[in-house]
């Protein structure tokens, strides 16, 4: 049954994302949109937490889209296609609540788009009206805009720079489709802690229902460790098993952000290493 | 003639200030002289405390005298009729309060030294033996076991015996569960572990890591679709707890699972490894089990120079094994007794600075038999760390029990099973270990999967 996990196709979708089709047919035959999977990349390799993005339960694919950030991600991209993953277990996490849903915001903020966009995709296919805002740094890191283009009623551009669609943060698309009478049922946001801590905010005013897709540090994704947990309307949940879908009117943001920024320090020495030894390999 | 030293033979060990700065095991082992002048101090009696007092009934006279007499292998033979890991029980047994508690010896003077017995003869045999196990002819059964922890990897080992043809089906990357993730290198090498489970694979033993049962396949699934006629679940205790106390989301507080499996798992020891771990210079583990003493440890080997040991009753109420309070303590572990934690205080940059505790005295028993611990009025005061463990105890994972209709459990999530078969509430399904019994020992882990093993047999056999 279990086995190294082949990489079938590798797409770079801009210079810090990557793209991987993964095969793990039991994974796609079970996997739904706002679950996640965990891999090592090899032997030695740490446990890192990444939300599936598509799945072919056909094919029995399960498509994966990362950030480059750290020493894992790093050693990740440089696998190639053909070549395998060597731990690679899912679905884990509660699937996300759409259905029933009529009219939904979906709301990306740059890497966060990967989670957002099969979240949209199940709702355009269960019929609800989706209006995708989706934002980035700039347009060389835009990505998947051609996909959310199909399954959205309405797709709103955002970059930071004004180059490519309108300048602006995603709040300001929001506050405008609200102000301009859009009623939703639901706002679903996911990117960084700092936009969806801010999309919440917003929300709130208006009182609309706002689901958050929580990616906090994580070592099983079974429950075991409780290095995923946050505070959620005063209680302790944890990640892995509780979510990572959170009313994000009742997640503390800023403790989560916190708590992220545990191992910053470690991290950027070991991307650092991992990127000098891929250097020395290129030499 | 016996021996009637009124004292154990001391196990040799790593000297305390060099061991705590090393990961390598701290008992050394009993020599072979060591081992005939202990085995010599066995009575061998008529009543056979010891042997009541062994949660697997190990004939422990019986092997000691082959150990006297020299015949190793013979005493190997002995103690693997009723265990199936030896060489791990013989290390992690809390034998004060089983075989050895009720020794004759004891009564005055030291009680035989069974543990360390039991440990001499399983490595003397996996360092001698040459015979490899020999698979079994299959009966054509197919059983699955859920996780590979002591009492999965036992149910296991009899069933693949008896010519079952087992799947074992591991949640994480490595087979072993706890004897992985948890016990650390020092109490437990990893090489000894892994021979257990090789010698599973020699048997016929299939593993499958990476399958989050519940999740990737449901019970109902394995039993529909894959074939497999019975299931045993031996998922353990997970699931750990806080305190719920101010502060307890801290940068700088770990569950000891979670430290743990970063120490142990990952490897985050050893030098080369990427794991992300704090090395934390003060560090406060709360609690007093045998977890707790390992989490204090494996902290004072990355570097801490402070390292307590914070828990709310008195040295004589610890749940650890004594060896390893003991051990705790000559490496330079500091032992907080009668304090509990209050708060988590906030140092710098959101990580921890201190945590603020409560003295406490002893009241009347409660519903464990132990003296409650009471706080005393107006005794806060600050220890400054800027690492808390919470090693307060685990509970089973829900995930099993929320996917597998009519499973039957307790309120905590203990899953519900007739204790003289390891029968759960679904036909086909057994289970034990800590899955049912909530945190406790190997050997009774073990226990749990023998006798599991045995009642999936007689099922299978009769169906």
């Amino acid at each position: 049954m279990s086995r190294m996990y082949k990489i079938i196709k590798k797409t770079e979708l801009n210079p810090t994302v990557t793209l991987m089709d993964v095969d793990a047919p039991l994974i796609a035959k079970k996997a739904e949109p706002g679950q996640f999977i965990i891999l090592r990349v090899d032997e030695e390799g740490e446990r890192i937490p990444l939300t599936i993005a598509d799945f072919d339960r056909e094919k029995g694919i399960v498509t994966i889209i990362f950030q480059i950030v750290g020493a894992t991600t790093e050693k990740l991209n440089h696998l190639k296609e053909g070549e395998y993953i060597q731990d690679f277990v899912g679905p884990l996490g509660v699937p996300s609540h759409v259905e029933g849903l009529k009219k939904v915001a979906v709301v990306g903020g740059g890497v966060g788009c990967a989670i957002a966009y099969p979240i949209a995709k199940k709702l355009h296919n269960l019929g609800a009206q989706v209006h995708s805002i989706v934002g980035f740094r700039n347009k060389d890191l835009v990505i998947l805009e051609e996909e959310f283009g199909k399954v959205s009623d309405k797709l709103v551009m955002m970059t930071d720079d004004g180059s490519h669609g309108t300048k602006g943060l995603v709040t300001d698309a929001l506050k405008e489709l609200i102000e301009s009478g859009e009623k939703y049922d639901e706002v679903i946001a996911i990117g960084p802690l700092i936009m969806m801590k801010f999309v919440c905010a917003l929300t709130k005013q208006y009182d609309i229902k706002t689901t958050v897709s929580m990616n906090p540090i994580m070592i099983d994704g079974t429950g075991m460790c409780g290095g995923c947990r946050l505070t959620v309307g005063g209680e302790t949940k944890f990640a892995c098993v509780d979510g990572p879908d959170f009313d994000g009117h009742l997640v503390d943001f800023d403790e989560a952000m916190e708590r992220g920024a545990t191992y910053k320090e470690f991290e950027r020495k070991a991307h650092e290493e991992a990127c000098n030894l891929f250097k020395k390999e290129v030499q | 003639m016996p021996n009637m030293s009124m004292v154990k033979n001391e196990m040799p060990s790593q000297d305390p200030n060099v061991r705590n700065k090393n990961f390598l095991e701290v008992a050394l082992g009993y020599t072979e002289e060591q081992a005939l002048d202990e085995a010599a101090r066995c009575l061998n009696c008529k009543t056979r405390n010891c042997v009541s007092g062994c949660p697997v009934q190990i004939q422990i006279p019986d092997f000691i005298k082959e150990v006297a007499a020299g015949n190793f292998e013979e005493a190997y033979q002995i103690i693997s009729r009723s265990s199936s890991l030896p060489a791990v029980c013989g290390r992690v047994c809390p034998q004060e309060s089983q075989c050895e508690g009720k020794c004759v010896r004891g009564i005055k003077g030291e009680p035989v030294a069974i543990g360390r017995l039991e440990r001499f003869v399983a490595d003397y045999h996996n360092a001698h033996s040459t015979e490899a196990a020999v698979k079994p002819e299959s009966n054509g059964h197919k059983v699955a076991v859920i996780g590979s922890g002591p009492s999965g990897l036992t149910c296991a080992g009899d069933l693949a015996k008896k010519g079952y043809e087992v799947t074992v089906f591991e949640a994480l990357h490595l087979a072993g569960g706890v004897l992985v993730y948890g016990i650390p290198e020092f109490r437990l090498p990893k090489a000894i572990v892994q021979k257990e489970i090789d010698g599973l694979k020699e048997l016929g033993v299939k593993i499958e890591t990476n399958m989050v049962i519940g999740k990737v396949l449901s019970i109902d699934e394995l039993m529909e679709e894959y074939g497999f006629e019975a299931v045993f679940i031996g998922s353990g205790a997970g699931l750990p707890r806080f305190m719920n106390i101010p502060g307890e989301n801290l940068k700088g507080v770990y569950s000891a699972n979670e430290f743990l499996t970063r120490v142990n798992l990952m490897k985050a020891y050893k030098d080369d490894n990427t794991t992300p771990i704090q090395h934390a210079k003060k560090v406060a583990v709360v609690g007093g089990g045998n977890v707790a003493m390992d989490a204090a440890r494996c902290a004072k080997r990355l570097g801490a120079e402070e390292v307590y040991i914070v828990y709310r009753r008195s040295e004589e109420e610890l749940p650890a094994r004594k060896e390893e309070v003991e051990h705790a303590k000559e490496e330079g572990i500091i032992f907080k007794l009668l304090t509990n934690p209050v708060e988590v205080l906030e140092g710098e940059n959101g990580f921890v600075g201190a945590v603020k505790c409560q003295e406490m005295e002893l009241g009347e028993p409660d519903a464990s038999g132990r003296r409650r611990p009471v706080a005393k009025e107006g005794s806060e005061f600050e220890i400054p760390v800027d690492c808390v463990i919470m090693s307060i105890g685990t509970s089973p994972n829900p995930l099993i029990k929320s996917t597998t209709k009519g499973l039957e459990t307790q309120k905590w999530g203990g899953i519900i099973v007739q204790e003289d078969t390891g029968l759960t509430s679904r036909e086909g399904v057994y289970a034990g270990g800590d899955a049912v019994t909530g945190a406790a020992t190997v050997i009774l882990a073990m226990g749990a999967g023998k006798t599991a093993a045995k009642s999936i047999d007689e099922y299978l056999s009769s169906k």
